[in-house]
């Protein structure tokens, strides 16, 4: 196993109104290829945070963040922009669709950065549509569709372009217990048979255990780290 | 146009506001299209007017009359190839409300004053030799299926004839095309002579000589010394080329130029704050789909450029419904009876376009600036 992700003493800190806040203190993690990690701890502890720099939308304060091989951390805004189209799937908890835009609509957007003929598109959307079961409602829009399946939606347009790692924040805080229990299974499977990293912010416990990985943080530092048997 | 589809979608997030701007941009521009129309048409008009043309009326007003006799001494000036002239008739057919441009006229005179007059000679004849019979617009015979050869009743609200009667009869010998003059060009004229003997009153005079000059550039001397020619006479002159003429008639109208302009100019910067707050409040209300499409990978610039391109969607598209209802007017029966053959110039549609991408960048740049600098954790997180 190969390490996707390493962060070496990384720090994070925030100013708000006239104080600093240190959200990351020192943080090393590593994270392999094809493992499912789920990282947990109480509020503010700062696992957004962490979340948002594997993910390359935030820059550490100090520190290196290398994922697949590039120093995200040395990027500039418009670099990581590219990089981010090119490795991240993201899924939110409130899933983020645009509203105005059909089911495939939503899933062909990180079609659009890419160089692909329409047609390439068009059937790269209906295989991940059809990969989170929701082949049959491409031309819904999302207030037409359930929680769950607006989330599935998501999940689709997160891995439509193949992406080296798919990062979660809260997936299944949005939705009932049904529901997070089949969006959990269709992660799993993900990382199961298509081998994709994913690192999953969450408080539900429940959630956490389809990972293969638990990582806890406390007050922005890593407290426990859990490998669980497949 | 891979992002049309987004860009348009983002375009009909809020219909209701979405449909209102539109139709404010649409009767905006329909306006300018109108207004911009009207004001290029009349300059078209006015930069192909004659040069070689003087009009000679009273100095006190054009409505006075002038002794007949000057039309022999303003034919002795030098320089002058022909002169003819013009008495107000005051016309209309069965209805007062319905006028007719009516004019009495030396024909043969007429015709070799204003060159670009389609007629056949032998109306001309005929019309030198018929005192009764009148010449008439192709339009006009048209508008009323008048014939040649018809005896038609003329009504006038000026000139009783010496049976006693405002209603002239007169025999159609002849028509005529003068669309090269525009549609504004009289169109019914009769014999001065006939005129003269007939009217009970105001007999010897007339309105207007129209003279026509060897050498246009001789115009201005020509002119100086036909009012030369009556100075410290009862009736003095006052000669103005066919532009001037054409200006000051438009003056009585107002500056035509001034009030399209000056209500053009309002209307658009009104716009201007109306599409910048539609736009603003758009991307305002789309902070977190914006951060998404950035944390999907769309950079910056990417994020600017799809919200300017949708405030250029919006101008545009509507701008271009409005120019185009705009020159549809144009087309309308009442207006082309108003101007003639007259189509809205290309130009007000180019300046309108023209118009739309500088309302579209002005009022679009803040917000695509905005969402150009939004910051992607703050803007998930909704602070």
């Amino acid at each position: 196993m190969t390490a996707l992700v390493t962060l070496r003493n990384v720090t994070k800190s925030y100013v708000r109104g006239k104080q600093k806040v240190e959200v990351l203190h020192g943080v090393d993690l590593s994270i392999e290829t094809g493992e499912f990690l789920a990282l947990m701890g109480p509020s503010g502890s700062g696992k957004t945070t962490l979340l948002n720099l594997v993910a390359g939308l935030d820059q550490p304060t100090s520190g290196e963040v290398l994922v697949a091989g590039d120093r995200i951390d040395q990027l500039s805004r418009g670099s990581l922009s590219d990089w981010r189209a090119r490795h991240i799937g993201f899924i939110f908890q409130f899933y983020n669709l645009l509203p105005v835009l059909t089911a495939e609509a939503n899933v062909e957007v990180p079609l659009l950065l890419t160089s692909l003929s329409k047609s390439e598109r068009r059937r790269r959307v209906q295989l991940a549509l059809e990969l989170v079961g929701l082949a049959d409602r491409a031309r819904h829009k999302p207030n037409e569709l359930s929680g769950g399946q607006q989330q599935r939606v998501a999940i689709a347009r997160a891995i439509v372009s193949d992406p080296t790692l798919l990062v979660c924040d809260e997936p299944t805080g949005d939705l009932d217990r049904q529901n997070a229990e089949e969006i959990m299974n269709l992660l799993q499977a993900l990382n199961r048979s298509q081998n994709k990293t994913i690192v999953m912010v969450t408080h539900d416990p429940k959630a956490a255990e389809y990972a293969s990985r638990e990582l806890h943080l406390d007050k922005g530092r890593l407290t426990n780290d859990a490998r669980r048997a497949a | 146009m891979k992002y049309f589809g987004l860009v348009w979608a983002g375009l009909w997030r809020k219909k209701t506001r979405t449909v209102f701007t539109m139709i404010s941009i649409v009767i905006a521009f329909l306006l300018f299209g109108l207004l911009q129309g009207i004001n290029q048409g009349f300059g078209t008009a006015m930069a192909n007017l004659d040069v070689d043309r003087l009009y000679v009326s009273a100095r006190t007003s054009m409505t006075d009359g002038m002794p007949i006799s000057y039309l022999s001494r303003i034919r002795s000036v030098p320089g002058v190839r022909a002169v003819s002239l013009w008495a107000y008739f005051g016309g209309y057919f069965q209805d007062a409300r319905k006028p007719i441009p009516a004019f009495a006229t030396d024909a043969v005179e007429l015709f070799r004053v204003y060159k670009e007059i389609k007629i056949k000679p032998e109306y001309i004849e005929a019309m030198a030799k018929t005192r009764t019979g009148v010449l008439v617009g192709e339009a006009l015979a048209a508008q009323y299926g008048w014939k040649i050869g018809d005896r038609i009743p003329i009504g006038t609200s000026i000139w009783t004839n010496k049976s006693g009667s405002n209603t002239w009869e007169f025999d159609i010998v002849g028509t005529f095309d003068a669309s090269a003059y525009g549609a504004g060009f009289p169109s019914f004229y009769l014999n001065w002579s006939y005129f003269d003997e007939a009217r009970q009153f105001g007999t010897g005079e007339t309105h207007y000589y129209i003279v026509s000059v060897q050498d246009p550039k001789q115009a201005e001397r020509v002119s100086r010394d036909i009012d030369a020619l009556f100075a410290n006479s009862s009736v003095e002159t006052r000669t103005q080329t066919e532009y001037a003429l054409a200006q000051s008639q438009l003056k009585q109208l107002g500056d035509i130029n001034f009030i399209a302009n000056a209500i053009v100019g309002a209307v658009l910067f009104t716009l201007l704050f109306l599409t910048a707050n539609t736009m603003m409040q758009s991307v305002r209300e789309r902070t977190s789909e914006l951060a998404v499409l950035k944390t999907l990978g769309f950079s910056d610039t990417k994020v600017l450029v799809l919200v300017l391109t949708e405030a250029l969607l919006l101008c545009l598209f509507a701008a271009g419904l409005g120019i185009a209802v705009a020159a549809l007017v144009f087309e309308s029966p009442a207006l082309q009876k108003l101007f003639g053959d007259f189509s809205m110039p290309a130009i007000v549609a180019t300046m309108g376009a023209g118009i739309a991408v500088l309302v579209a960048f002005v009022s679009g740049f803040p917000p695509a600036w905005r969402a150009r600098q939004l910051n992607i954790v703050d803007a998930l997180a909704g602070r």
